[in-house]
């Protein structure tokens, strides 16, 4: 029978998991929508217009999936770890009004106008709106990585009664891994976007759908993503670095290094062995991790086995999940750059993708949520067993009230709701691009308006 | 101030009015959405799709924003009073996932049903009109629970449980308010029938608020029954029976041609919210977690209320100025909800 500690942590990581899946989208979805209007305002091409059209309804949808899940969010702290709030409210309190005042309002109150105030407000007051809604988004994730990247390396505090209070704002808001992390979220905000825009509009174009706003959607996704690939991998970089400094049991979990040393090679491959503390079937770049992270090959890197108190107790994070989050990330990055570059080449050759690059870039749609999701799970796993580095450990702030029989009602309920509603969305968003193809090849055309089902579409299709 | 104050710190008293402030806000206004979604359970999909959309296009600008009012009430409850967090949340653990399930349902379906396969459309609008009423009736459940100080004793079940129907009838009696001043012609009709409906029903539990809170504490009881503390409660029962009546009075009334009063409803709904509300506040006072934990013993650090208090003091009245710009916007009868 697994704890109230256990099940809360399951139940935590698949609802933070299942929310991250929209913000990721929203944030950088909201600046390319606007980027469609100011190119529609500048040159009057119906074509950016007709991108808008559809991607707002995939940026509605996928803020009211962000939205709900997000209130779910917020409650989990009061229900499963009410340990959070007691000793480190003094810190995590402000930052989280913050961003219900500063982010949340503002975002939730121009949506509407965003969406449904196109015929109401002039156009300036419609653009002001977009821009609000993104700066919103932006803004949310920026207080939420603040909190977060202060959990993992925390600064500007003292603990008085066991109770934590804050004595440096400007620390603790700027703490050490805040910058890496809030400019790597976000790129991966930006590269997730842009695979999805590249993705549906490939996949309308294999339909057959040659209409503008396929071709722009094509375009703008293939070239954000070549432009944002190379500076995401350069960032990680950079992030691993800080996280070196200061975490380095979560960078030896990650490199699955065991004993602290000089010339540690690369490992490309492994099934690390927790119990017999050591990796099997390894496959390596000699001198490899110490290139990385010490830029010398006789860097010393510091392993695993340092953190292991003389009486046994593992002190580290448990290593497979976050070696292997770690690969699936950098494998998808990876990806991500021999697509995109390609991709950029084609379409700067000629007008049309192909099928070859037009199957890759279906097949990459959202290669970007893998990604992120593997490297929270990274970062998340990687602090175990602490919830704040050296402050608050996570079986201190679990529930003492709620019972394991209570947990697992409610996890068994997310669950079931999560995975309807994933199916649903991309069920959907698969559904509204057929209906477009539909409509610009000629095939049907409702225009009916979107309260009663239908959706008005491009007013002149162009075949 | 002495009677509030008590020789303490005013920032947690501060605060406990914001808190009280933004419950008051979430109720009255996702109160009305939800409303308006309990009663699309009334409405039929054949020939009354129409007013199905109709209303759910009224709501369809605001709804977001007003669920914030939720994040922003959990959020300065986790925030403001971390020692009560844990406690009052742990005790409505289940509640609280049944509610946020609810509102997980009706947040989607109110986008998907727009935008999913024609067949589908009749299950999103069953988990609209489902998932409000859970969330109401959960809510409502809560509220019980928080007045019997979170014992559940078959009694206090039992009143929980009534709770739980009275906000149901609260929301949709709101909604229907909500409906009569955004809708026309036969929505209108409905929406007064509606409110007609609910009303007495908001008036049982309003009684059965009244009975059981006093019944609660002795310290209530006294609050409630004795001088000087009952000068400042006097009023309550008296305007909430005149609102009552005249609601009523409205109630028959309505629908007029020229639409003269049709705002009326809605008024009286807010005002008897925001009177139960008061009652409510000025029983538990200075508690938040009944009988056992008052707001100071409760309240995070003195610095840490100071920095948020500045905060709010600034945006708050700049969210107020840009809600009221978006009802500004989207004000008179409600039409067809349009991307473009
Ligand atoms: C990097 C970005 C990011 C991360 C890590 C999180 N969120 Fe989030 N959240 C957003 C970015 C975001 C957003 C982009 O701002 C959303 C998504 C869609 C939306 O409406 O806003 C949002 C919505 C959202 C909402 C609904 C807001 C509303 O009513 O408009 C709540 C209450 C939360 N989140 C709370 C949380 C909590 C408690 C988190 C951590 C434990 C969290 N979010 C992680
Ligand atoms: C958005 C992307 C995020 C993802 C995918 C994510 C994922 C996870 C996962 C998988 C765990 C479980 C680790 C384990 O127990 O072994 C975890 C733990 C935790 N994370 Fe995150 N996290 C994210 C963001 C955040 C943020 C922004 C916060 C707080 C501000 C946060 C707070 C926590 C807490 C409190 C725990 C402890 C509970 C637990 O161990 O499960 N997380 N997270
Ligand atoms: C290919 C080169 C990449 C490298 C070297 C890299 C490096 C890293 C490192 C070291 C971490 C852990 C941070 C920590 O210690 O806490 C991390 C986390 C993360 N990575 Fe990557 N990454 C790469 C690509 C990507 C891509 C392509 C995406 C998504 C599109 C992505 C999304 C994330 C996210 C969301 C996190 C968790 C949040 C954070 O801590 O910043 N990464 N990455």
């Amino acid at each position: 029978m697994m704890d109230a500690l256990l099940l809360s942590r399951i139940q935590f990581g698949a609802n933070i998991t299942f929310h991250i899946l929209f913000p990721t989208i929203t944030i950088a979805l909201g600046w390319v929508l606007l980027f469609f209007k100011l190119r529609f305002d500048a040159t009057g091409d119906e074509r950016w217009m007709d991108a808008y059209r559809f991607f707002v309804k995939v940026f509605a949808l996928s803020f009211a999936l962000g939205v709900v899940s997000g209130i779910t969010m917020s409650f989990q702290f009061g229900t499963n770890w009410p340990g959070f709030m007691e000793r480190v409210g003094n810190v995590a309190g402000p930052l989280l009004a913050y961003e219900v005042l500063t982010a949340f309002f503002l975002e939730a109150t121009f949506l509407g106008i965003m969406l449904f105030g196109f015929r109401k407000v002039p156009n300036w007051l419609h653009t002001l709106a977009t821009v609000l809604v993104a700066f919103g988004t932006t803004m949310s994730a920026f207080w939420i990585l603040v909190l977060n990247s202060w959990m993992h390396t925390p600064a500007g505090y003292e603990v008085i009664d066991g109770v934590v209070h804050a004595t440096d704002w400007w620390a603790i808001v700027f703490n050490p891994s805040m910058p890496y992390r809030l400019v790597h979220m976000l790129l991966a905000s930006g590269l997730t976007v842009a695979f999805l825009v590249a993705g549906l509009s490939a996949w309308r174009w294999l339909r057959g759908d040659r209409s503008g706003g396929v071709v722009a959607g094509l375009r703008t996704g293939v070239f954000l993503a070549a432009a944002l690939i190379p500076l995401q991998i350069l960032a990680g970089d950079m992030h691993g670095l800080n996280t070196l400094e200061h975490q380095p049991a979560k960078v030896a979990a990650m490199e699955g290094n065991w004993e602290t040393r000089g010339n540690v090679p690369l490992v490309l491959f492994a099934l690390p062995d927790q119990e017999a503390r050591e990796n099997r079937f390894e496959i390596a770049i000699p001198n490899g991790a110490s290139l990385i992270l010490k830029h010398d090959p006789a860097g010393v890197v510091p392993g695993l086995n340092d953190f292991v108190a003389d009486d046994g107790t593992v002190e580290h994070p448990p290593v497979a999940p976050v070696f292997w989050g770690f690969r699936i990330m950098v494998g998808v990055g990876l990806l991500m750059l021999a697509v995109s570059w390609a991709g950029a080449w084609r379409l700067w050759k000629s007008d049309e993708p192909g099928t070859v690059l037009g199957l890759a870039l279906v097949a990459m749609t959202f290669s970007g949520w893998v990604a992120t999701i593997a490297g929270w799970y990274v970062t998340e796993i990687g602090r175990q067993p602490w919830l704040v580095t050296g402050v608050l450990s996570t079986a201190e702030a679990v529930t003492r009230t709620a019972g394991a029989g209570m947990v697992w009602t409610s996890l068994a309920m997310y669950l079931a709701l999560y995975v309807v509603l994933l199916a649903a969305y991309v069920g959907t968003l698969y559904h509204l691009a057929g209906k477009a193809t539909a409509a610009a090849t000629g095939r049907a055309a409702p225009t009916d308006p979107i309260a009663q089902g239908g959706e008005r579409l491009a007013a002149t299709p162009s075949a | 101030m002495d009677l509030l104050l008590q020789g303490q710190s005013w920032l947690p008293v501060a605060f406990a009015a914001l808190l009280g402030l933004s419950i008051l806000l979430y109720v009255v206004l996702d109160g009305y959405d939800l409303g308006v979604g309990i009663l699309t359970g009334a409405v039929g999909a054949g020939e009354d799709g129409a007013h199905k959309d109709r209303m759910i296009a009224s709501i369809g600008p605001f709804w977001d924003a007003n669920e914030t009012w939720l994040v922003l009430a959990v959020g300065l409850l986790l925030v403001a009073f971390p020692f009560a967090q844990g406690v009052v949340l742990g005790a409505l653990y289940l509640p609280v996932a049944v509610m946020l399930m609810g509102l997980i349902l009706r947040g989607v379906a109110f986008d998907f049903r727009a935008k999913a396969v024609d067949g589908h459309r009749i299950w999103w609008d069953r988990a609209f009109f489902s998932g409000s009423a859970i969330a109401a009736l959960a809510q409502g459940y809560m509220l019980g629970l928080y007045i019997v100080g979170f014992e559940r004793t078959a009694a206090n079940v039992a009143f929980s449980l009534l709770t739980a129907v009275s906000l149901l009838a609260g929301y949709a009696f709101i909604g229907a308010s909500w409906l009569i001043l955004k809708g026309e012609g036969t929505l209108q009709r409905r929406a007064v029938r509606w409110a007609r409906g609910t009303l007495w029903l908001v008036a049982l539990g309003f009684v059965a608020v009244s009975v059981v809170t006093p019944l609660m504490s002795e310290r209530i009881f006294a609050k409630w029954f004795e001088l000087p503390w009952l000068v400042l409660l006097a009023p309550l029962p008296v305007a909430t029976a005149a609102i009552f009546v005249v609601l009523h009075l409205v109630l028959k009334a309505l629908p007029t041609r020229t639409d003269r009063f049709a705002w009326v409803p809605l008024a009286g709904a807010i005002a008897l919210f925001a009177l139960g509300f008061y009652g409510l506040a000025y029983s538990f006072f200075p508690y938040v977690v009944p009988e056992r934990m008052t707001i100071w013993e409760a309240a995070a650090s003195d610095a840490s209320l100071l920095i948020m208090f500045v905060g709010a003091c600034l945006v708050l009245p700049m969210i107020a100025g840009y809600t009221a710009l978006s009802y500004w916007i989207f004000r008179g009868k409600a039409g067809r909800l349009r991307y473009d």
